[in-house]
């Protein structure tokens, strides 16, 4: 089932006396989501995402904008009628039923020609207890089950009336860490065999990263990039979204255009055509730095301070400092077998361009160079 | 051992004086007395050691018409208060405008004196020479009779005190529930609205199994209340309860120790023992039924 | 799938029967109101119409066009209602102030001291919880008759005072306060009593305010005790008082005067909890809560 949102603003008022002006915690969306995709609402907490999906699921009626499911338009229909399932944070599981009876609850809920004989009933809550991988746990109720396996519940009774949409808020963030990639994978694969369309909400950009098939970043209510998520990690749109993506985060550092030459504090790093003189923001991946040969004298090099090295295995992460970095280290991610020397006060990197990003220093939007 | 023993039962003496004084003592007293035959209060007193007192009791009409009032009272207020206030509390919780007014006002007889509103109550109902009482006037304007529902028949007055009744313990209950309700997450009414179910279902399959807690906690209390009824049936009929057909076990207990018919603690002490037993059996039983309904 | 069609009228359908269930509900909501505030209404009322209109009106009117104060002057001259009045104020703050001073005394020793015997005595406290008050009145009745306490102020009060779930709710409460708070206290050479009233007080205070208001709610409505007790009019209390004026009252079936008399004994409470609406709620939905 496609999914498409069309200018959908959700505003609140606002709940501080003095300021009248409304909140807008979904201001103008405007995108589809593909039948059968898996897609990561992604923002930092506050940013609206689970505003925005409790808009698809008919919790929250939208200000204005519309919302259709395939070619009909929802937008009005109360939840019961969209068919969607839906995963809460803490799982809302009814605590005084089994998980049985909680698989079967929304098939219960079902009346007239619709509704299910109780041996098709049992079958069907069966079947999807068998997908989620529950099977042995049906007659516990959920105090009994740990966190991942009442996620399984959850994710079972969002299922089991087979819905066009399903909608996860936040499905891992009440799991522990081993279990969340775990859990992880368990998603992507329970949304290969269903094919159903899944919209997920998460602040965990890695999680977002991992499983999506399309990414959807989103702050203060704004819908600041949608695409695969290898493409918006590669190019993203503005300083925020490269900010946000990525561990180790960017490196961010106030630089200058001077002709078509760029620098950072003194050091010229990088010819970039296309941009002449102006001020920019400089976002360099971690990964985007290669370690110079300690006495090669080169033109463009980035000269930092040595803090420490830390061995990651392949790769060792170098920890450095820069007048003009707006952090207060630099990581850069090489080679382990490129490592510095570790008693060196001074390392020099050379920068692949195509980590290098330039965003404007005043609208932070991303200013695209040729090398 | 500890230096601060000594002080710490200083700290302890006045409570353990008052509640030696005014409730262990007197305990254990009450069940001496009610084995105490033919006990007599100004020279105190007695024949024998029997259970002449419980057989005395139990033989007693007074007492078996203020068992059967007790009864009906408590058969007729816990289920009916107890619904119509879960009824009000889930109105109160739906809504948002007016709500805080409406809490106000439901609290109001909480605060207020049992005897002295009663008085109130009993001339709405009553009928006199000069006027049927306002609730006789609408009962006319229905097309029905005048009743007298403080000094004519028995069920009349059963009605007036059951209504009383509810209308006194209604606040408490009210107070209870609202705030049970508010405290389940809204997150299970989310679900439940996703999955299209509803609003019945929703109460009886979610919202209550959730508040049964409070629930059976309010059933229990209500009951031992309705037991212990009696004030209401002194504001509405007056202190000569046993003329009015309407004691109560408690009533009787009272009348036993002073008033018309007073002067007999040993009866009075059979019939707190036996009002004591009742309500133990009755509160096991409550406990019993809501352990096989409460799973966690 | 469905056509739109079929849409707009499942989402009418919605809208209309959240709109008749609103409905639904304030209307029973008001009806409930209008039950409760109507003897409020009536009492009112009643007391402000004058003796003649009164009996005069075979169908009560529901307002009065000449309201007058004299059944409230009478209230005061015919029947001693200002004696019930300031012996309910006697009763109510005598019983809650010695009642507070045995139950922090008692709460702090359980929550914060230790001696020998301490478990023992504290079971046997939550024993007395379940003791229901009906039985242990026929002894105090006899006591405080053979005492010769009867139509006195310490007849009154003095087994009026104690409250074991009051001192149960206040210990729980002391005890909720970590114990680092009374160590700092000891080395900065606090003694006990400064430690209670200075820092376990204050901290609790939400539970004082609680038990103060249940139990001013409490001796305000008492009636039963005060009944047996007195007999004297002179040391009757607004409950005893009121209904003594209901049986002997204004001399003849005075209905308007004995309305003015309800009105002035409800007032204060009413006041009372309009003024802390929040707090007496809270109060009393946490003291019924632990009981």
């Amino acid at each position: 089932m496609k999914v498409v949102l069309q200018n959908l603003t959700k505003t609140f008022p606002s709940r501080n006396k003095k300021v009248h002006a409304d909140v807008v915690a979904v201001n103008n969306f405007d995108f589809e989501i593909a039948d059968g995709e898996l897609i990561g609402l992604l923002g930092p907490s506050g940013c609206g995402k689970s505003t925005a999906l409790n808009l698809i699921c008919g919790l929250l009626a939208p200000t204005s904008g519309k919302i259709f499911f395939g070619d009909d338009d929802v937008t009005a229909l109360p939840p019961e009628n969209r068919g969607v399932g839906l995963v809460f944070q803490n799982y809302a599981l009814y605590p005084h039923l089994t998980v049985q009876q909680n698989i079967l609850f929304p098939l219960q809920n079902v009346k007239g020609a619709d509704r299910l004989s109780k041996a098709d009933m049992l079958a069907r809550a069966r079947e999807v207890a068998g997908l989620v991988q529950i099977d042995e746990l049906m007659e516990r109720r959920p105090s009994e089950l740990s966190g991942g396996q009442q996620q399984r519940v959850a994710i079972a009774r969002a299922l089991v009336k087979t819905p066009r949409i399903l909608l996860l808020d936040e499905p891992l963030s009440n799991l522990d860490a081993r279990l969340r990639l775990q859990t992880r994978e368990e998603l992507r694969r329970i949304q290969r065999e269903t094919q159903i369309t899944t919209v997920f909400v998460t602040h965990d950009q890695e999680e977002a990263m991992s499983i999506s098939d399309t990414i959807v970043v989103m702050r203060s209510g704004v819908v600041e990039q949608v695409g695969k998520p290898q493409e918006v990690y590669d190019s993203p749109v503005n300083l925020f979204v490269a900010k946000f993506l990525g561990t180790p985060p960017i490196n961010v550092f106030k630089g200058k255009v001077i002709g078509e030459t760029l620098f950072i504090g003194d050091d010229a790093v990088l010819t970039v055509k296309g941009v002449t003189n102006r001020e920019v923001y400089v976002g360099i991946r971690p990964e985007g730095f290669t370690l110079a040969d300690s006495d090669a004298v080169s033109d463009n090099l980035l000269r930092c301070k040595l803090n420490r090295v830390e061995v990651m295995g392949r790769d060792v992460s170098v920890v450095s400092t820069h007048a003009a970095s707006e952090s207060e280290t630099i990581r850069a991610i090489i080679d382990a077998e490129s490592a510095p020397s570790f008693n060196a006060a001074e390392v020099g990197f050379t920068v692949k361009p195509a980590k290098v990003f330039l965003f404007d220093s005043r609208t932070e939007k991303r200013v695209f160079f040729e090398v | 051992m500890d230096k601060r023993n000594n002080k710490a039962w200083l700290y302890l003496l006045p409570a353990f004086l008052f509640l030696g004084f005014f409730m262990i003592y007197p305990l254990i007293d009450v069940f001496v007395y009610s084995f105490e035959e033919g006990y007599n209060s100004a020279s105190q007193t007695f024949f024998g050691v029997g259970t002449y007192n419980y057989s005395y009791v139990l033989h007693d009409p007074y007492f078996l018409q203020a068992v059967k009032n007790t009864f009906i009272l408590v058969i007729i207020t816990v289920p009916v208060s107890t619904g119509v206030a879960l009824l009000i509390s889930a109105g109160l919780n739906s809504i948002k405008p007016l709500k805080q007014m409406f809490q106000t006002i439901y609290f109001l007889p909480y605060v207020t004196n049992t005897l002295a509103v009663g008085l109130v109550f009993m001339i709405l109902f009553k009928k006199t020479a000069y006027s049927d009482g306002l609730v006789n006037l609408l009962i006319n304007m229905f097309g029905g009779g005048s009743v007298d529902f403080i000094d004519g028949p028995y069920w009349a007055k059963m009605f007036v005190l059951c209504f009383y009744t509810i209308w006194v313990v209604m606040p408490f209950k009210v107070l209870i529930l609202t705030s049970a309700l508010a405290s389940v997450n809204q997150q299970y009414y989310d679900a439940a609205k996703v999955d299209g179910t509803s609003k019945l279902r929703t109460f009886t399959k979610i919202t209550l199994p959730m508040i049964s807690p409070m629930l059976f906690y309010l059933i229990i209390t209500a009951f031992i209340g309705a037991f212990k009824a009696y004030s209401d049936a002194v504001a509405l009929f007056g202190t000569d309860l046993n003329a009015a057909e309407m004691n109560t076990i408690v009533g009787y207990i009272y009348d036993m120790l002073y008033g018309n018919s007073g002067g007999y603690p040993s009866y009075a002490s059979a019939a707190a023992i036996i009002l004591l037993v009742l309500v133990l059996t009755i509160t096991c039983i409550n406990s019993l039924i809501s352990k096989k309904h409460i799973y966690y | 799938m469905t056509n739109q069609a079929d849409y707009y009228k499942l989402q009418s359908a919605a809208n209309a029967r959240r709109t008749v269930g609103k409905v639904i509900i304030y209307a029973l909501l008001a009806f409930w109101a209008l039950m409760v505030l109507f003897p409020f209404y009536w009492m009112v009322l009643s007391s402000v119409k004058s003796y003649g209109a009164y009996n005069s009106e075979f169908i009560p009117k529901f307002f009065t066009l000449s309201p007058t104060l004299e059944n409230y002057v009478s209230a005061f001259t015919a029947v001693p209602l200002g004696t019930y009045f300031m012996n309910t104020l006697i009763f109510t703050v005598a019983t809650t102030v010695i009642m507070l001073f045995v139950t922090v005394f008692a709460a702090f020793a359980f929550a914060r001291l230790n001696f020998r015997g301490k478990n023992i005595a504290f079971i046997l406290l939550l024993a007395l919880m379940m003791i229901p008050n009906e039985l242990v009145i026929v002894t105090n009745f006899v006591t405080i008759t053979s005492l010769d306490m009867r139509n006195t102020f310490l007849g009154l009060i003095l087994p009026s005072v104690t409250s074991v779930f009051y001192i149960y709710l206040l210990k729980e409460n002391l005890a909720q306060i970590p114990d680092e708070l009374y160590y700092a206290a000891k080395v900065d050479g606090t003694s006990d009593l400064k430690y209670l009233f200075r820092v376990m007080l204050p901290i609790c205070k939400p539970t004082i305010i609680t038990i103060v208001i249940l139990k001013v709610i409490e001796c305000w409505n008492s009636f039963v005790w005060p009944r047996l007790i007195t007999d004297d009019a002179s040391y009757f209390l607004v409950s005893n008082g009121i209904q003594e004026i209901r049986e002997n009252g204004f001399g003849r079936e005075n209905i308007p005067a004995m309305m003015a008399a309800v009105v002035v004994i409800s007032v204060p409470l009413i006041a009372l909890f309009l003024l802390f609406r929040k707090k007496v709620m809270a109060g009393v939905a946490r003291g019924g809560t632990k009981g």
